[in-house]
């Protein structure tokens, strides 16, 4: 506009008026719906230890680990010798599948993607970018020659 | 009665102007030559289009849409209902070849340059409607709650978590949460039945319109070839052979349902390891196989995945812009680079499914692909002469 202080003319303040309602009137609309989309924050216990059973568990024997709930995370226990146990999150930090173990080669193993980790969490061959997070066990045994109960502990 | 079915007709078409649907139908033709067999191909994918509308809607009869269910409710379609193997089985196979045809639908319209103008909006609504249904592939594959369901939709989500700055509120917004859980179910339920069939049906409209609005393209190659042939009248020629495709379609449907249902696996199960050999749809195998080979590591704070993932992303977004990136086919109809980046394209997406699968088997199925379009082309060639219609 060739003035460059205008006075407002009516049809201008009309204009703006109606212009800034609409805005108004969609921004009203937008933001309950894109807040209702976006999922809320659920507020979860937070779990610091679970007992994962004994230590002559069966499946933990046959199959050299076994998958724990920690809360809502699975925690994978592996039986790396008969007094040995460790604890991982059992989330592969790659893309998020479940990792397993194999025993013969002392490798955590993910199916999805080939990621492999080390028996202390350390991530060693295949596309995973960070470790797995280690967690705690402690076997308290009841009486000498009686198999223990384990315990993982968020460390 | 015949009076009166024909005042009936008369009704009709005052109100709905039937007579000039039928000038217009009868006037649109379809240009033959020597590669007219491909355009047969969009209508092929839009036949296994409206099986999977129609078995949807079948399925949704008794599928109920959570954790606690879901994996029952299908066990009850496959064991108790009628027929219910049947429907369900057609459902994932129909699937199966609609995604396949929309990709040779899209890899012969791309040699045939037939992006060029004035198609552009044709060939961006057809690219977007491939990766609906890919995103269809990829909501209903967690439907059945089903061990490779639920690893394929965490690693799914996953990947687009991993994105930089949106991933986050991206992962989220699909998972509807941190986990995937009945509540991702329900989601992608919606997405599956709601969402992209609206968008779909919507896009779809454009591109079909947009098709009968500006013709079938004719290959710049080839331009000489079809002007000394007569082009084939749409209706009754062309619908005919259109028609006899599609039967036979339902036909191989059929059988591949019958002889091979669709497995269910086991229910999944969020405190189990993902098990041997596991993979996406076929039709993710290459990203997926891709995903393997890059390593763990990062640079400048964004993790390699990352970035793979987004040269992914980018490879969309220029299939999307082939129109107006490809100049030398605007200017003389000539563009050798696009085709032989096509068919590098190609052979890489090829080749690294087959390392995916440890397999020819997808090469055959491509040379298969190729060897049925030849049949094809010499059954329903037209001949001037009488002997073809």
């Amino acid at each position: 506009m060739a003035d460059s202080n205008p006075v407002p003319t009516r049809r201008r303040f009309i204009n703006w008026f109606l212009g800034t309602s609409i805005g108004a009137l969609l921004a009203s609309i937008v933001y309950p719906v894109s807040r209702y989309v976006s999922p809320p924050d659920v507020p979860e216990a937070t779990t610091n230890q679970v007992e994962a059973g004994a230590t002559n568990d069966p499946e933990l024997i046959q199959k050299g680990f076994k998958i724990v709930r920690f809360g809502a995370d699975p925690v994978i226990l592996v039986r790396a010798s008969d007094t040995d146990f460790r604890a991982f999150s059992a989330t592969c930090t790659h893309l998020d599948c479940i990792v397993e173990y194999h025993p013969d080669r002392k490798r955590l193993y993910c199916n999805c993607h080939g990621g492999e980790y080390d028996l202390q969490g350390k991530n060693v061959a295949g596309p995973p970018p960070k470790p797995l997070s280690v967690y705690t066990v402690k076997v308290s045994s009841a009486a000498a020659g009686q198999p223990g109960t384990i315990v993982i502990v968020r460390a | 009665m015949k009076e009166s079915i024909g005042k009936l007709g008369d009704w009709l078409d005052d109100r709905l102007m039937l007579g000039q649907l039928r000038d217009v139908a009868s006037h649109k033709t379809v240009p033959s030559h020597r590669q007219s067999v491909f355009y047969y191909l969009g209508g092929m994918t839009l036949f296994f289009f409206i099986v999977q509308v129609v078995t949807g809607i079948l399925l949704m009869l008794y599928y109920r849409p959570s954790g606690e269910e879901a994996f029952e409710s299908i066990e009850f379609i496959m064991t108790t209902v009628p027929f219910g193997w049947l429907i369900r089985s057609i459902h994932s196979w129909s699937a199966n070849l609609m995604v396949y045809f929309a990709f040779v639908h899209l890899v012969t319209v791309y040699f045939m340059k037939a992006y060029r103008p004035p198609r552009e909006i044709t060939w961006i609504t057809g690219c977007i409607l491939l990766f609906l249904l890919m995103g269809f592939g990829f909501s209903g594959y967690l439907l059945p709650w089903n061990k490779l369901a639920f690893f394929a939709t965490k690693v799914g989500t996953d990947i687009a978590g991993s994105l930089p700055v949106v991933g986050e509120w991206t992962m989220r917004f699909l998972r509807g949460g941190e986990r995937v859980t009945g509540g991702t179910l329900s989601r992608f339920y919606g997405w599956h039945v709601a969402i992209l069939p609206a968008v779909t049906v919507m896009l779809l409209g454009i591109h079909v319109v947009l098709v009968q609005l500006k013709g079938m393209s004719v290959p710049p190659a080839i331009e000489e070839e079809a002007k000394k042939k007569a082009p084939m009248p749409f209706f009754p020629h062309f619908a005919m052979r259109d028609l006899f495709g599609w039967t036979l379609a339902l036909a191989v449907l059929a059988s591949l349902a019958a002889l091979f249902p669709w497995e269910l696996g086991e229910k999944a199960d969020a405190f189990a390891p993902a098990y041997a050999n596991i993979r996406p749809e076929w039709y993710f195998v290459f990203m997926f196989q891709a995903l393997k080979l890059v390593p763990g590591g990062e640079i400048l704070g964004i993790e390699y995945e990352a970035i793979a993932i987004l040269l992914f992303n980018l490879g969309a977004v220029v299939l999307i812009l082939v129109p107006f990136l490809d100049r030398g086919v605007r200017k003389n109809g000539r563009s050798p680079g696009f085709t032989i980046a096509g068919v590098v394209a190609l052979a890489v997406i090829i080749g690294m499914t087959m390392w995916g699968y440890m397999s020819v088997v997808p090469l055959l199925i491509v040379l298969g692909t190729g060897l049925m379009l030849w049949l094809v082309a010499l059954v329903t060639r037209h001949s001037d002469e009488g002997g073809g219609k």
